[in-house]
């Protein structure tokens, strides 16, 4: 087997394991709807008082609302992914059998986590969008070419977000419990991605260094992507930059990582 | 077969009425919560470190609603034609109730994941209610946190608010912390008897738990009327907070409610948890187990 058709066959193996769980994604897609709502209202109530806070209007504002509830789960933004797997690997020694595979250990988690991606952003993303197109007065583009630029944006989040927590998840050779170190990531990605508020709406200096931090391109750059806020050709060149810097660390850790294990016999 | 107490097992079916009635049932399922998270409490202070942690993790993670909030009075002074302090009240309330229910009970959305993958078998064949079992699993003392931090805005809200306090007032915070906690408590029961028919659905739970205490941290003015009427007449959380709350800043109630409703909250209470109750008991007679 070719390595292209390799990691692709790992890919859709990523997209049917979360595809199973038909239950679970119509429950996620329920639960996002209604955090959505809830945060649509208090951000009408936060735009009344301050009308093109941030430079959106009250219609941007909501759209960037339900964006984020459609990248919820498409960058990992609220519970564990792969990451979690991968640490319980490495502290039980099953990481050595992996290292054996024929296969590149960053790129096999890579190709699995984005066939991950894809479905949660199919399955997870699209409804809970619609429905808030549904409920309130989005600023979508007209054209096809925004959102086609979007998605790329939402590509490269994804593989931005994928580097983060592989970086993460190599922390485990040397903790061995990964609990601590994830969910420090869980609150730096929640706060500096924009989960909690636009990062244009942060104050000063603040605003100013999430914008620049890469986890503003998982959730900030393809909302602003999408809203003609951002230019494309820019967003995606920052976003690219910190996936191959993220990338190149995980790999450089990868291999300091991999000349300490000790494979302790059978 | 002796139970924890070293009596013979097995009165729970023997004796269904008789001595054994509803109130040392009740007893029984305490005495047994008690013991399943002493149990648990024990084992993680065995990593008392591990401990500090998680739970400075869980009032990190927990504030950060309340971080939003302030982020956004970054730039306001007022939301919805709320000042902070008056939201902090909504916010503190709520989330020290909720924090409650959460570190009593909130194991119970784990109830689907046993469901699948049939560990709930073993529950049920203990002479202990399996409600006492389930509430108590995992028992996590690190979620002390969120009460931490909710008491922490609390005690914000309470400093700076600018209100004539009366006795009836100063007795009205209480009330809301016990109330709430007691139909965040029925929530959580509620959701976990919906897991008996929709196994891996325990999401939706979190829509209820976690979006609820979300909803009600922020004043009712910034919602729609017939959201306020949902969390009014059919999920009862305005009784949580938003009903006794705006009676002790002095506010107008939303749906032209009368003035007696803020003084409601631990009747809802009480008629949650009954409902909760029967909930959990048609949920558990419909169980099949998986056999696996």
């Amino acid at each position: 087997m070719g390595t292209g058709r390799l990691y692709a066959a790992v890919a859709a193996g990523g997209f049917r394991r979360y595809a199973t769980y038909r239950v679970a994604t119509a429950a996620g897609v329920f639960t996002n709807t209604v955090f959505g709502f809830i945060l649509a209202y208090t951000y009408i109530a936060l735009w009344h008082e301050k009308p093109h806070l941030g430079g959106y209007d009250q219609a941007q504002a909501l759209t960037y609302v339900w964006v984020g509830q459609a990248m919820f789960a498409v960058m990992v933004l609220g519970s564990a992914g792969f990451e979690e797997e991968l640490i319980e690997r490495i502290r039980t020694g099953d990481i050595a059998v992996d290292l054996y595979r024929p296969a590149d250990l960053q790129l096999w988690w890579l190709a699995a986590d984005m066939g991950r991606a894809l479905f949660q952003l199919l399955g997870r993303g699209v409804v809970p969008m619609a429905c808030g197109a549904l409920f309130f007065d989005l600023a979508l583009p007209d054209g096809p070419l925004p959102w086609l630029a979007c998605l790329v944006a939402v590509a490269l989040g994804a593989l931005v977000s994928f580097a983060i927590r592989y970086i993460v998840a190599l922390w485990a050779f040397w903790l061995l419990d990964g609990a601590g170190a994830m969910q420090i990531t869980w609150l730096t990605g929640v706060f500096f991605s924009g989960m909690l508020l636009p990062l244009n709406v942060f104050p000063g200096a603040l605003g100013d260094l999430a914008r620049l931090l890469p986890w503003s391109a998982l959730l900030q750059a393809p909302a602003d992507v999408l809203l003609g806020e951002a230019d494309p050709i820019g967003t995606f060149a920052f976003q690219l930059g910190w996936a191959v810097v993220l990338l190149a660390v995980g790999r450089l850790i990868q291999s300091a990582a991999t000349r300490k294990v000790v494979v302790q016999g059978g | 077969m002796v139970d924890l107490d070293g009596r013979p097992a097995g009165r729970v079916t023997e004796d269904p009425f008789g001595r054994y009635g509803a109130v040392s049932r009740v007893r029984d399922g305490l005495r047994a919560y008690r013991m399943i998270a002493a149990m648990w409490i024990r084992s993680t202070m065995a990593y008392r470190a591990s401990f500090a942690m998680t739970t400075f993790g869980n009032f990190a993670a927990t504030s950060f609603d309340f971080v939003a909030i302030l982020l956004m009075f970054s730039q306001v002074d007022e939301l919805g034609g709320y000042a902070l302090p008056e939201i902090a009240l909504l916010y503190g309330t709520s989330a020290v109730a909720f924090g409650l229910a959460d570190l009593t009970i909130g194991s119970m959305d784990r109830l689907g994941r046993r469901v699948r993958d049939g560990t709930l078998d073993t529950l049920l064949v203990r002479p202990v209610p399996v409600l006492a079992q389930v509430a108590a699993d995992k028992f996590a003392l690190r979620r002390l946190g969120r009460v931490t931090q909710g008491l922490f805005i609390l005690g914000y809200a309470l400093a700076t608010l600018d209100v004539t306090w009366t006795p009836v007032k100063v007795l009205m915070i209480p009330l809301m912390v016990a109330s709430g906690g007691l139909i965040f408590c029925a929530v959580f029961v509620g959701g976990a008897a919906f897991q008996f028919v929709a196994q891996d659905a325990s999401e939706v739970q979190n829509a209820f738990t976690y979006g609820g205490v979300t909803l009600v941290q922020y004043p009712p003015s910034i919602f729609a009327k017939d959201l306020l009427r949902g969390v009014t007449f059919v999920l009862p959380l305005a009784f949580v907070n938003w009903l006794p709350g705006l009676y002790v800043l002095g506010r107008a109630y939303p749906l032209d409610l009368p003035t007696w409703v803020a003084f409601a909250p631990p009747l809802v209470a009480v008629a949650c948890c009954a409902l909760a109750g029967v909930a959990w008991r048609a949920g558990l007679r419909t169980y099949r187990s998986t056999g696996s």
